[in-house]
């Protein structure tokens, strides 16, 4: 689709945060992707332009990183930690659960749009293993069911809320403009901590 | 009874831990001022001092990365910290910044002092949406307090601090794959020399610092060099952030001085999982060779892990049971790497690819002893053959595998099969989960 | 840029090192592996290449290093660490790690690569084949699945990419970044399944991209032109010049059984190091084109051509020059020896000084500076400029090598470039260059306004600043002022050579002024003549126009001078001396078959002065040279002029020198008034695309599919005037004729509008009988 003037000034002011406008192009892809929902062409021509860029440089830095799409995604996107650690403790079990649930592939889609899931890398919450994303959210201590009910949530609307997280799960498309650095206003909420998170404080003031 | 000495997380416990009023009921913020009434190369001379060294896994004296940055040289610096968090294993950082970002925002602002940088960046793996948002709030509330922009605390000093959100490379971890990702480029690493310290960012000086690191200097700042150098062992100085994760009873994060080993860290957090016992475990991350049960003494400083064989790394403690298989467990390590490597060279791409075929066979028991040989040697010409570690870290968990599980490969190939139950190792129920 | 600087000028140290027991002193930053080259150590690489900056990717070229008694822990690679004194390399002949790390690197680089080297273009002259051969293992451990692609996919009309063969070095992804400033194709995906590729909707369409096809050290990268055409092993080679423009690039001419089957880059450091552009590479299937003409022909009494043999039509062509007025026009592409034998053709055997080499638009101002301004300008002082000056020349089009050299400086030392155009083109952008904007007919005072020039300044002209009365002139006055380099680029490979061998109205060889006695004495002599004429002769709008009975022909086509040159010319006698049919043959009383650049030996002088001779490619061929043609029909004339040979040409005119006499000062020539433009008009500019309708690309499709579309270039205020968006058709019209073409909205000069002068849909010569300084109309088609 076509970017709005509003949008595009959005774009300039993310621009303008670099000594050298080029640093622009992963918050700008992570923009395009708040709109469009995952990396378009039109938005890979617009950053061209913008950055001074062929769009051959701009689709090698796209299709460097995961985190940018070349095809659309759900509205809620799993990410279900497989590295080795959350896969022993069961996030192959959850994996395959969930694909057989939505009776999707790996980086499939449920065909109403709603839910697509990937196997993803360590996220940094192996404390907190199996963890499952949501739209880049922590979902702590996963299990089969709490993902299939996760899933469930998703599909008809009403998805729990993140472990460690906002109230309410936001959409794809809108914590993709958080990556690209425009604030929601969703900082305070959710809490500030796991309890694996406060263990060894917990233990250091004695606590059993 | 407790060894653990809670600094950078001494008030996580509290709801409000992470906003700018919390850090400040605590003294947040206290250190700037005092820094910023230091001559910068004072900073630097008191960060060495403190002994301080890199908590993001190579252990390089943090001090002495500051002094490198040539002074006077009309030129911009850059302080960079690497927030890219994404070595298995390692979850440290994001819950530090989940809890208490103002405390990487008051280290950059003192290690920007320190070596003349007026510009700064927080490079965050971009897979953690509310990290992202405290960590931009932070800034944000910082900014509103006159703690960055221009004239910090009137002491004529000008900070910008930008969040840049990464989007899914691992290899954005290593230091200067960082900067040209920062920069705009596939995130590849660079030749060195130059080193970042005189052609980084822009190819300008620049310091790159981890998380840790950089949130470790305010506690030095406030409470001096000898509070710190009291903790940790006589080359490891301080405390530091280990976590534990993986079969044990109590997973989490425990700070604690350098030099504690697993035995003591298994004993105050509860032990491994009931009922199991203590196969396999990694130091640092997946990089840093596996250690067993014979090394719950190894003291875990930089010296202590490197002469048992392995690297402190980032003290990303994965424990792993009896339930576990080594070699599912390794080669599910050596996809990641396959799926990690940047691709820039042959080792690291090719290698990979092929190690991958190679354990995936070992796993499901095809093969013969002769390729247990076939894969130390492809291990030797991967590792140290690479551009950047990348390789290295995919090969370590190999050789330390074989090194101590031997026989559970060949069991592997004279069962034609795993022998093991992965269900057993997971933390559910084993029946009707499906 | 200091740095530079002090680099280029004091000595360079010198750095000793030990290689494999060897010592060798090399000058300091030379890397390990070209220290080792040095002494005869051929170290394998894929991804090093002497010309790009260092990449250390493929890491196949590990070896040992210790400095000073401290050994490296690992091996390192050696394309990308510069020797330093003490170190001591020990490489796969003397160190059993870095042997074995390179037989480790090459299993894993083919661990992937697929084995269809017998249907593969590179087969027999591959890097990775040869050093598989040396440094690989006899029989693979893998025994997995290999990775596959797609292959090949077009990633333009000329060059086709097969991923599965790729190695990754990235040389062509670093050329076309660091080299041409075209990164069309990148590194895309990452890890095991990183490739090279281009944008889906941009394809790689750089007049450079042949080069990533000839540095690719696999067969990932084939010509579509060449795909599956040959075996290198049944092709002879010879080294040869490129006749498409003045850059005067070394070549590589691949023949089999009489047919150019490719040409590659040569390698001159002085020139063009070791690239080419896609011209020079591909478009030579021109000489083989369906109406080459092989033998001589005579117009019967009904006006149609008919074969004839030899000594008829040398007799024909005779009866019609001898004792008549005539003239001899050469067109820009003779090589030295050919343009000398007109030159002295003219003189000798029609007794005449009308003579030019000229077929495009002229002045008689250009040729009074071309005999009158040194030309000091070389490719070095290129190297060492402070600043780069352009007027009314855009290199990436008229002469792709002096871009590419302008563009290496940018890119290392980001060295100044000023242009004086009327808007900045790709090329110009690609440059980073300071734009004065100019409209055709109105350079002066721009020139006269380059204050910044100094010694180390370098100022490169191009043949349009003639269309611009006065502007030579100005050149000379700035060049006086500023102690600046000059440097003329004419487009065609000839020009330089012509004016050397005296085929100009006003000089005869050696830059020798025709109307000064000496001179003339000089040549007369060597010429064995009493006396050569003295007036000067008519230039090439003067022969057209003139009265004269007969011309005598070379490889001109009349539509590159005027629109009614070639009615003017048909009711003259004409002889013709053509490759192929042409306008000129269309028109000729007598037609005589030359040899194409392949088929003969001969030289051509590039734009800095610098000649390159060259043996026939193609030794089978029974076509002739110019010169020996000139020297038959000179015979049969009874006037000869004893060129029987390109040899016996190039010797004599070696023998001549340059003139050292005193020169005369060009003459002043005042400035045209500036024009008034009405609202609906502009000033017409143009200039040539490199790929366009030029003759020599005939018969090369693959090639016109990346040549630049064509459009109307306006300003965005006259595009909102005319109420048109950017590519909405724009009418360009005059009296003549009109051209309507998609327009681009760039910040041209707002008085003018810009076409592409010869290109598909847009030739200004017969489209609108003018080129540019005119005054044209434009309007919403």
């Amino acid at each position: 689709m076509a970017f709005t003037t509003e949008q595009i000034s959005i774009m300039d002011s993310i621009i303008a945060r670099y000594p050298r406008k080029r640093s622009a192009i992963m918050p700008l892809l992570h923009y395009v992707q708040s709109i469009d929902g995952y990396v378009t062409n039109e938005g890979i021509e617009l950053i061209g332009q913008k950055l001074d860029l062929a769009t051959a440089e701009v689709t090698a830095v796209s299709t460097f990183y995961t985190q940018y799409k070349s095809k659309p995604v759900g509205e809620y996107h799993l990410g279900i930690c497989t590295n080795t650690l959350c896969a022993v403790m069961g996030g192959d079990v959850i994996f395959d659960a969930v694909k057989d649930h939505l009776g999707i592939e790996n980086d499939g889609v449920t065909s109403d749009g709603k839910v697509s899931v990937e196997h993803i890398e360590c996220n940094a919450a192996c404390d907190y293993a199996p963890v499952v994303m949501v739209n880049w959210e922590f979902y702590d201590n996963q299990t089969v069911q709490s993902v299939k009910d996760l899933v469930d949530g998703a599909r008809s609307g009403n998805p729990p809320a993140p472990t460690r997280g906002p109230n309410k799960l936001r959409t794809w498309k809108q914590n993709s403009a958080v990556l690209a650095g425009i604030s929601d206003g969703l900082a305070n909420e959710g809490v500030q901590a796991g309890e694996p998170t406060l263990l060894g404080l917990k233990k250091a003031k004695g606590g059993a | 009874m407790s060894k653990l000495t809670p600094v950078l997380s001494a008030h996580w416990d509290e709801a409000d831990s992470f906003t700018i009023a919390g850090y400040k009921r605590n003294g947040g913020y206290s250190a700037v001022a005092k820094a910023l009434a230091m001559k910068p190369d004072e900073v630097i001379q008191l960060v060495k001092d403190s002994g301080l060294r890199g908590r993001g896994g190579a252990g390089f004296p943090t001090g002495n990365k500051w002094g490198f940055i040539p002074q006077g040289d009309n030129k911009e610096h850059y302080l960079v910290v690497n927030a890219d968090e994404s070595e298995p294993g390692t979850c440290k950082d994001m819950p530090l910044l989940l809890a208490n970002p103002h405390v990487l925002v008051e280290g950059v602002i003192i290690g920007s002092y320190a070596i003349r940088a007026n510009h700064a960046f927080i490079y965050i793996r971009g897979e953690v949406t509310h990290v992202v948002r405290r960590v931009q709030q932070a800034i944000e509330d910082a900014y509103a307090a006159g703690l960055l922009g221009k004239n910090i605390l009137g002491k004529g000093f000008d900070l910008e601090l930008v969040l840049h959100v990464g989007a899914g490379a691992y290899i954005c971890g290593e230091e200067t794959a960082l900067l040209d990702s920062l920069e705009g480029f596939r995130g590849q690493p660079r030749l060195r020399p130059p080193f970042p310290a005189i052609a980084g960012l822009y190819a300008k000086p620049t310091v790159v610092n981890n998380v840790e690191s950089i949130a470790s200097v305010p506690a030095i700042i406030n409470n001096g060099v000898a509070w710190f150098s009291a903790m940790g062992t006589e080359k490891s100085k301080g405390f530091t952030l280990y976590s534990l994760s993986g079969h044990v009873n109590n997973p989490g994060q425990f700070e604690a001085p350098l030099g504690i080993t697993l035995r003591q860290l298994l004993e105050i957090s509860g032990g491994v999982r009931n009922g199991h016992k203590l196969k396999f475990w990694t130091p640092g991350g997946s990089s840093t060779p596996i250690f067993t049960d014979v090394h719950l003494d190894v003291p875990l400083d930089y010296e202590g892990v490197s002469a048992a064989g392995s690297m402190l790394g980032t003290k990303a403690l994965q424990i792993f049971d009896e339930t576990t298989c080594v070699v599912r467990a390794v080669l599910r390590w050596t996809e990641f790497y396959k799926h990690e490597s940047c691709g820039k060279c042959t080792p690291c791409r090719e290698g990979t690819w092929w190690l991958v075929q190679v354990l995936k066979d070992l796993e499901a028991g095809k093969g013969v002893e002769a390729d247990l040989d076939k894969l130390l040697d492809l291990c030797d010409n991967i590792m140290g053959r690479s551009f950047c570690a990348l390789a290295d870290g995919a090969a370590s968990p190999i050789i330390s595998s074989l090194k101590y599980f031997r026989q559970e490969y060949l069991d592997h190939l004279t069962a034609g099969r795993c022998p093991f139950d992965p269900m057993a190792a997971t933390l559910f129920e084993t029946s009707g989960v499906k | 840029m200091s740095i530079q600087e002090v680099s280029t000028e004091q000595a360079t140290e010198m750095i000793t090192c030990v290689i494999d027991g060897f010592e060798i002193t090399v000058p300091k930053g030379t890397l390990v592996i070209r220290a080792a080259e040095k002494l005869g150590i051929q170290i394998p690489r894929f991804c090093d290449h002497p010309l790009l900056e260092p990449a250390g990717a493929c890491r196949q070229c590990l070896v040992d290093i210790e400095i000073n008694g401290r050994a490296f822990p690992k091996p390192q690679a050696s394309c990308t660490i510069p020797v330093e004194n003490g170190m001591i390399v020990k490489t796969q002949l003397t160190s059993p790690v870095a042997d074995k790390a390179q037989k480790g690197i090459m299993e894993l680089l083919l661990i992937n690569h697929p084995l269809d080297c017998p249907v593969c273009d590179k087969g027999g002259e591959c890097p990775l084949q040869n050093q598989a051969m040396s440094t690989g293992r006899s029989e693979s451990r893998f025994e997995g699945i290999k990775r596959t692609f797609e292959k090949p996919v077009a990633i333009s009309s000329q060059v086709l990419l097969d991923r599965e063969r790729c190695v990754l070095c990235a040389r062509c992804t670093r050329f076309s970044e660091q080299i041409a400033g075209d990164p069309f194709i990148t590194l895309n995906e990452r890890g095991a399944l990183q490739q090279v590729g281009i944008y889906e909707d941009e394809p790689f369409d750089s007049y450079y991209s042949g080069n990533t096809v000839q540095i690719c050290p696999v067969g990932a990268l084939t010509g579509t032109s060449y795909r599956f055409r040959a075996r290198p092993f049944d092709l002879v080679s010879t080294k040869s010049a490129c006749e498409h423009c003045a850059s005067g690039c070394d070549m590589r001419t691949d023949v089999r059984r009489g047919k150019t089957l490719r040409r590659l880059a040569g390698d001159d450091t002085d020139v063009n190091e070791e690239w080419n552009c896609d011209k020079g590479r591909w478009a030579f299937k021109y000489e083989v084109a369906k109406n080459r003409i092989t033998v001589p022909m005579i117009r019967d009494e009904n006006g149609q051509l008919q074969e004839a043999s030899w000594p008829e039509a040398l007799a024909a062509a005779a009866a019609g020059l001898k004792h008549v007025k005539a003239g001899v026009l050469v067109g820009g592409r003779a090589t030295i020896e050919d343009a000398y034998g007109y030159s002295k053709f003219a003189r000798i055997t029609l007794g005449t000084n009308n003579i030019d080499f000229r077929a495009r638009t002229s002045s008689s101002e250009e040729l009074d500076f071309l005999a009158s301004t040194p030309l000091t300008a070389t490719y070095k002082d290129i190297d060492r400029a402070d600043h780069v000056v352009l007027i009314n020349f855009e290199p990436e089009d008229e002469s792709p090598i002096v871009f590419l050299r302008i563009y290496k400086q940018v890119h290392k030392r980001a060295i100044k470039v000023t242009s004086i155009a009327p808007f900045a083109s790709r090329g110009t952008k690609k440059l980073n260059a300071n734009l004065v904007k100019a409209a055709a007919g109105n350079e002066i005072s721009a020139i006269t306004e380059l204050n910044e020039l100094s010694s180390k300044s370098v100022v490169l002209i191009g043949e349009r600043l003639a269309e611009t009365p006065g502007a030579l002139f100005a050149i000379t006055q700035l060049i006086a002022k500023s102690g600046a380099k000059l440097g003329w680029i004419p487009r065609r490979a000839g020009e330089r050579g012509a004016i050397m061998a005296g085929a100009a109205s006003n000089i005869l060889p050696g830059n020798r002024l025709v109307t000064d006695n000496s001179a003339r004495v000089d040549i007369a002599t060597v010429w064995s003549s009493d006396s050569l004429p003295s007036d000067p002769g008519l230039n090439t709008n003067e022969i057209i126009n003139s009265s004269l009975d007969a011309v005598l022909i070379g490889g001109v086509d009349p539509m590159d001078i005027s629109a009614d040159a070639k009615i003017k010319l048909s009711k003259k006698f004409i002889v013709s001396l053509e490759i192929r049919q042409s306008d000129i043959t269309d028109i000729a009383n007598v037609v005589l078959p030359v040899a194409a650049v392949v088929e003969k030996s001969g030289s051509f002088m590039d734009w800095q002065g610098k000649v390159r001779s060259f043996e026939a490619a193609v030794e089978q061929s029974l076509n002739r040279s110019d010169v020996r043609i000139l020297s038959m029909l000179a015979d049969e004339i009874g006037k000869p002029i004893n060129l029987p040979t390109v040899k016996a040409a190039k010797s004599e005119f070696d023998s001549i020198g340059n003139w050292d006499g005193s020169k005369v000062a060009m003459k002043s020539v005042s400035n045209e008034p500036r024009k008034t433009v009405g609202n609906d008009e502009a000033v017409l500019n143009s200039w040539r695309n490199l790929l366009d309708k030029g003759s020599l690309q005939d018969g090369e499709d693959n090639l016109a599919g990346t040549a630049r579309k064509s459009v109307v270039v306006i300003s965005p205020d006259r595009a909102a005037k005319l109420g048109v968006k950017e590519d909405q058709l724009v009418r360009v019209s005059n009296d003549y004729g009109a051209i309507t073409l998609p327009c681009k909205v760039l910040d041209i000069e707002e008085s003018s509008v810009w076409l592409p002068r010869n290109s598909v849909s847009s030739q200004l010569i017969r489209n609108l009988g003018v080129v540019s300084n005119s005054i044209v109309k434009v309007a919403k088609a």
